[in-house]
């Protein structure tokens, strides 16, 4: 039925004292944390099992490019205050900055994307695949499952900048909601990074 | 009067502020910002001095872990959620502390195995 209205989208719920929408944001993210604490549980098990990490010798820093990921996690630590002064922005009743600041998040999370597209093509030149070893295998699929969080990031952000942003003339309230829901999964993105950072490239 | 005016109280988490005192938040979000700036030359140049492994990776996750609580407390807004958030997340961070254990009961039993076979 096309006039079915999701109950308490605005108001805060009586039971939790939050919106719906928020309280599934923060339950959708605890989810998220069981997902990347197995990928997380899973490096731990396979590198102390390991007789010498990363396998072909060397330290990860002298074979991942630390200078690049550095530049990306200044991106992302910078996109998560510019996603955060977006919703205040709405907060202030004030939609062109909105639009300013969430176009920029938008265009960082693009350089953040390019800057890996670089990383990884390296890697492939060199012949270091997934399936070079265990280092690598883990290095692709821890990193390339949070860009791929990036992805989806970028799609629901394009579409609060874009379409959703329709919204505002007549529910104002519900449209800043979705932009601090949207706010809070971009800053759990920033947070898996901040952890991913020093485990993969630095140790 | 407009709907979007700046004269109308901003609501954060429930609280009613005015816009002036709603700008206060903005910052705190500007110093989190140059913290967590800052943190990350430190955990690279920490990095650098190629401290003994056990030591470096305890002065990373550490570094690493105020960042998140800056990130989750104050970007967030963790510090002032309700109570429900803050119950489904020490849930979840007890069920993560699980998984993340896992890996050393593996490896205690890999040890008896590996102490059997010496045998």
């Amino acid at each position: 039925m096309s006039d079915t209205v999701i109950p308490y989208m605005v108001k805060p719920h009586p039971v939790t004292g939050i919106p719906n929408g928020k309280f599934g944001i923060w339950l959708f993210l605890a989810s998220e944390v069981m997902l990347f604490g197995a990928l997380f549980s899973s490096y731990v098990l396979i590198r102390s099992g390991a007789p010498h990490w990363p396998p072909e010798g060397g330290l990860s820093s002298e074979i991942l490019d630390v200078p690049k990921a550095t530049f990306n996690t200044a991106v992302l630590i910078t996109s998560s205050i510019t996603m955060v002064l977006a919703w205040a922005s709405c907060k202030l009743g004030n939609l062109g900055k909105f639009k300013l600041w969430m176009g920029i998040t938008i265009a960082l999370s693009f350089v953040f994307l390019i800057v890996k597209y670089f990383e990884y093509a390296h890697k492939f030149e060199l012949g270091h695949t997934p399936a070079h070893d265990n280092f690598y295998a883990i290095y692709f699929t821890m990193i390339g499952l949070h860009g791929v969080h990036i992805i989806g990031g970028i799609i629901v952000n394009t579409y609060l900048l874009t379409w959703g942003s329709k919204l505002w003339k007549t529910d104002s309230v519900h449209f800043t909601n979705r932009v601090e829901n949207a706010g809070l999964y971009w800053h759990f993105v920033d947070l898996v990074w901040i952890f991913l950072f020093p485990s993969l490239y630095l140790l | 009067m407009d709907a979007h005016s700046e004269t109308s109280d901003v609501s954060v988490d429930g609280h009613h502020e005015s816009p002036e005192e709603f700008k206060k938040h903005l910052r705190s979000y500007y110093v989190v910002f140059v913290a967590l700036l800052c943190l990350t030359a430190v955990t690279v140049g920490v990095a650098e001095l190629k401290l003994a492994r056990p030591i470096a990776i305890t002065v990373a996750l550490t570094i690493a872990t105020i960042k998140a609580g800056l990130v989750a407390a104050v970007f967030m807004h963790l510090i002032s959620e309700k109570k429900v958030i803050i119950a489904v997340l020490a849930l979840t961070a007890l069920f993560f502390a699980l998984v993340m254990a896992l890996p050393s009961l593996t490896l205690y039993e890999h040890r008896h195995v590996i102490a059997g076979m010496g045998n």
